[in-house]
């Protein structure tokens, strides 16, 4: 570390002292694969001496072993801190990096350019408040630049420096930075940008990097260093009046109740009024605590203690605010969402959402369209897939206090989180409630099938399974069933062993008995299906009036007619209960096949023939229909 | 008047501290003796100030420690009244394993990296707090603050979950744990300067003094005890010397030094043209050693 060299020298207190005093900028480039982002960072942390003697001799070995510069170093090798990263010469995950100048300490999140870890570009975009994107010179504005300016855009971050890169492959053409300038300012003017910069620049040789460059005097702007050290940061804050979404509650004992958390806007003081969103409780800040003293007064990213004058209930989660412009609640929402896991988002599914500091259950109930990021045109879709971004309406399981991420950054972002596999699946800033005054009855999300369906993440059905006795239906069915529990299905089979002996225990085998037999199971697989559930009834059932009638009791698409096709000598000559004997001889009346019809299905939806197939080969014929006719797929 | 740097770094870090202690069920601070943990350790009294820390504290004793970290160590957890729990590797001890005898690697595998595991499952940590700082080194550059860690222990670098503003996912099942890191966003300067600010106490082996030392490898040793295998008439001999990190004596260089005081050491730092942890053997085997030891679950 070698600025300002001389003060540390000569008078290390007066160093530390305006060390103390410096602002902080954090920023991150992004940009398209290749574009040289790593580069630009490692030409930074290299410029401004950031990098040790034995750094740099292993940078040096390192670029020999797997740079892509030849002999000479790979600054990018700097940041590509993972052996993944090296060997395949690209950027995986974002990496913070730290460097600082006379002036201002710099955080620097270096992302990914690669399509499929936009995500990570997201991670370094949600914490910075200046945005470097890379352009080749020689390749112009491509999808990874609009992609991540919008990103960037939708974050909230509302300055810009386009670093028009690699300017040393094209002799530094004016020409070709001016027409990439003027590309990028058309396009990035549907973008909520308040200051774009463009610099033309080589990461690699460090032109107007640091300091500007030789090479290109018709270039009369600030260096990247430059323009950084100055560029006025402040946004427009849109938020002045103070709120803090309780933390932590702290009560050492009982004469101490202080809420902790860390102010999300405006500032606070001893004696200001406060009102706790949602319980709307009132009351008035007594005291600042802190390890060194009470403070006098706090403010916006500090991180404090307060305690107030009136014994009110207050957890985490709640939002304590000013009186005169308290943040807002609702449980249904408009947001814009990021969406970050390989499998797709689809309205009707339940995440976990957290946001100021709690967690609460929440489902997307419509996908209002999404947003091709080349166009920024509006398009419809049924789900939002990896990296893509989306307007959605959501409901959550309780009021929540918040204000819109356009008005606050901490106050309006979430985060949802699978159930399941409890990973960061998708990002989130609130536009605005549903539930506006002028809206006062407004519609509750009902719990119906389709909802129910979709928590399940499945098309639910009956599959009636028809046949002989001895057939192979039970064997089949159960076989299925558990194929399909184990690709996490819900599911349940209905057949003679767990519905005779209850629900029907009062029938017998007459004709009219089978009937209301069947009826009842036709009825109970309804409610199975509207339930969500994946439905495997497994009975004789051989009359085509009653499967029809079965039929008849569900949507399209919600019967599946199974049939078990075993001649009756082949079922006979099984005969694992022993049933067919007794009929023969008489013990059983009316068993069907032998003294009662069974009526063969005229258009069964699947036939599975038991006399040369395995039931394994069975099921396998019934899983690709299942796949087939999308009742696998989800939703 | 907006935050300084220092001022945000230090809000940053509270607030990441709450957020454990509101939502992990058995959280534990990884306390190491260095000044790293000194800093960690206060920003934690702030962070819940007046209540004391609600976790407590865990070092994980090789055996092969300064002496004046142990007393240091003791001594601290005794004048704040924390909850201290030391962990020895005891199947390493009966092995006698030492990095004289066993070489640094084995060493630190056996009574740090597996001691650890065992510890963290012996308590069932669900969160460890650890003191580290992505200016260390390049893989930590590129750690999450909340470091997912699987039943074994293992980081993924590649599958790490995304973490956006300063929502932090913390959601984890039975087994699996969190490493948490509040001072990722730190320097060193920024430690040093924190340290100054705020009067914070470190070890004295961070000053310099005259101690007894022999050369090792290329680096000052300081002999802390009678287990430094001397040559036949071999003597320490007495230099004036101070540590830049602390960890297990063998295995930590000395640096010849003249900084007695705080702002000597800050300007010594400043200007000195190797990284502090050139003087941990441990770092040198290779350019991706530190990523695999994380995988393998090294804090
Ligand atoms: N000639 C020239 N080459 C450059 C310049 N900047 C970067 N490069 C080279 O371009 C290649 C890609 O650079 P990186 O810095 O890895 O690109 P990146 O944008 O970080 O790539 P990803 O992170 O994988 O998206 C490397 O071979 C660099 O050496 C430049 O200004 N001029
Ligand atoms: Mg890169």
């Amino acid at each position: 570390m070698s600025h300002q060299d001389n003060l540390i020298a000569e008078d290390i207190l007066a160093y530390l002292e305006a060390q103390r005093n410096k602002s902080y900028l954090r920023c991150l480039t992004c940009g398209s694969v290749d574009d040289g982002k790593s580069t630009l960072i490692g030409r930074l942390l290299f410029d401004s001496k950031m990098i040790y003697e034995d750094q740099l001799s292993a940078l040096e070995n390192d670029s020999k072993k797997s740079g892509t510069q030849g002999e000479k170093i790979d600054l990018a090798l700097l940041v590509d801190g993972l052996a993944a990263e090296r060997e395949q010469g690209i950027t995986i995950d974002v990496a913070y990096r730290f460097f600082s100048t006379d002036k201002r300490k710099f955080i620097i999140a270096d992302t990914p350019g690669h399509i499929q870890y936009t995500r990570n570009m997201a991670t370094g975009a949600s914490t910075a408040d200046l945005a470097i994107i890379l352009i080749d010179a020689r390749r112009g504005v491509l999808d990874q630049t609009r992609r991540h300016s919008y990103i960037a855009s939708l974050l909230g971050i509302r300055n810009i420096v386009v670093a028009v890169n690699k300017m040393d492959l094209v002799e530094f053409s004016q020409h070709k930075f001016n027409e990439i300038e003027e590309e990028y300012r058309g396009f990035a003017e549907k973008l909520d940008f308040k200051e774009i910069v463009c610099i033309p620049m080589s990461a690699l040789d460090g032109d107007n990097v640091m300091n500007r460059s030789e090479r290109c005097k018709w270039y009369k702007g600030k260096s990247l260093m430059e323009h950084l050290e100055t560029v006025d940061i402040s946004q427009e804050v849109t938020q002045t009046s103070f709120r803090m979404p309780v933390q932590w509650v702290n009560r050492p004992n009982l004469d101490f109740r202080g809420y902790s958390g860390t102010i999300a806007a405006g500032q606070v003081k001893p004696g200001d009024e406060i009102i706790v969103i949602p319980s709307g409780k009132r009351s008035v800040v007594d005291k600042i605590v802190i390890r060194d003293g009470d403070l006098y007064q706090a403010e916006v990213n500090e991180s404090v203690t307060i305690t107030l004058r009136d014994e009110i209930d207050i957890s985490r989660g709640d939002i304590i605010c000013s009186t005169d412009d308290p943040a807002e609640q609702s449980d249904q929402f408009q947001a814009n969402i990021i969406w970050m896991d390989e499998e797709a988002m689809f309205p009707g599914r339940q995440y976990i959402m957290k946001i100021n500091n709690q967690t609460v259950p929440a489902t997307v109930t419509d996908l209002k369209y999404k947003v091709n990021v080349n166009n920024f045109a509006h398009e419809a879709g049924k789900s939002l897939a990896l990296n893509e971004v989306g307007v959605c309406n959501l409901s959550l399981g309780k009021p929540i206090p918040f204000d819109s991420y356009k008005k606050n950054r901490h106050t309006g972002a979430f985060i949802l989180i699978d159930r399941q596999t409890n990973a960061t699946i998708g990002a989130g800033m609130l536009d605005y409630s549903l539930r506006r005054a002028a809206n006062v009855v407004w519609q509750d999300l009902e719990v119906g099938k389709v909802e129910r369906a979709n928590l399940k993440h499945q098309k639910p059905a009956v599959l009636w399974f028809t046949g002989l006795s001895g057939s192979g239906k039970s064997t089949i069915a159960g076989l299925l069933e558990k194929k399909l529990f184990d690709i996490g299905r819900h599911t349940y089979v209905l057949d003679g062993d767990n519905v005779r002996h209850g629900l029907n225990k009062d029938l017998g085998f007459t004709d009219a008995d089978r009937v209301e037999n069947i009826r009842r199971v036709a009825e109970t697989s309804r409610l199975m299906v509207e339930a969500g559930l994946m439905v495997m009834v497994s009975f004789i059932s051989p009359f085509r009036s009653e499967r029809q009638m079965a039929r008849n009791l569900m949507e399209d698409g919600e019967f599946i007619e199974v049939f078990v096709n075993t001649p009756l000598d082949v079922a006979e000559q099984r005969d694992v209960k022993g049933l067919y004997k007794k009929a023969r001889e008489g013990k059983i009346k009316n068993f069907t096949g032998i003294d009662s019809p069974y009526e063969a299905p005229e258009n069964p939806d699947i036939v599975v023939d038991t006399v040369d197939k395995t039931p394994e080969k069975a099921v396998e014929q019934i899983l690709a229909y299942l796949e087939e006719n999308g009742y696998l797929s989800a939703s | 008047m907006s935050l300084t740097h220092l001022e945000l770094l230090e809000a940053e870090s509270i607030h990441i501290m709450r957020e454990v202690a509101a939502e992990c069920e058995n959280p534990v601070m990884l306390y190491s003796i260095g000044k790293d943990s000194s800093v960690m350790l206060h920003l934690a009294l702030k962070a819940f100030y007046p209540s004391k820390p609600p976790f407590p504290l865990l070092h994980v004793d090789t055996t092969w420690k300064f002496r004046e970290m142990i007393e240091f160590r003791d001594n601290l957890a005794k004048t704040l009244g924390l909850e201290l729990l030391v962990h020895i590797n005891e199947d390493g001890v009966k092995e006698g394993v030492g990095p004289f005898t066993h070489g640094s690697a084995y060493h630190t595998d056996v009574m740090k990296t597996q001691a650890l595991k065992q510890a963290l499952s012996k308590y069932k940590f669900d969160a460890a707090f650890g003191g580290a700082r992505r200016d260390e080194e390049k893989s930590r550059a590129k750690e999450r603050i909340f470091s997912f860690r699987s039943a074994q222990h293992r980081w993924d670098p590649k599958n790490q979950r995304p973490e956006l503003w300063n929502i932090y996912n913390t959601r984890i099942s039975k087994g699996e744990s969190m490493r948490v890191f509040p001072m990722s966003n730190w320097t060193e300067l920024d430690i040093w300067q924190y340290i100054h600010l705020e009067n914070i106490q470190i070890p004295s082996l961070y000053y310099a003094a005259k101690r007894p030392v022999v050369e090792r490898d290329g680096m000052i040793i300081m002999v802390d005890d009678d287990r430094v295998p001397l040559e036949p008439g071999e003597e320490p001999v007495e230099k004036m010397v101070r540590f830049r990190t602390l960890g297990c004596y063998p295995l930590t260089g000395a640096v010849e030094s003249e900084a007695t005081t705080l702002p000597d050491i800050i300007q010594e730092t400043l200007l000195t043209t190797s990284s502090e942890r050139q003087g941990r053997a441990i770092d040198k085997d290779s350019a991706a050693s530190m990523e695999k030891k994380k995988q393998e679950g090294y804090f």
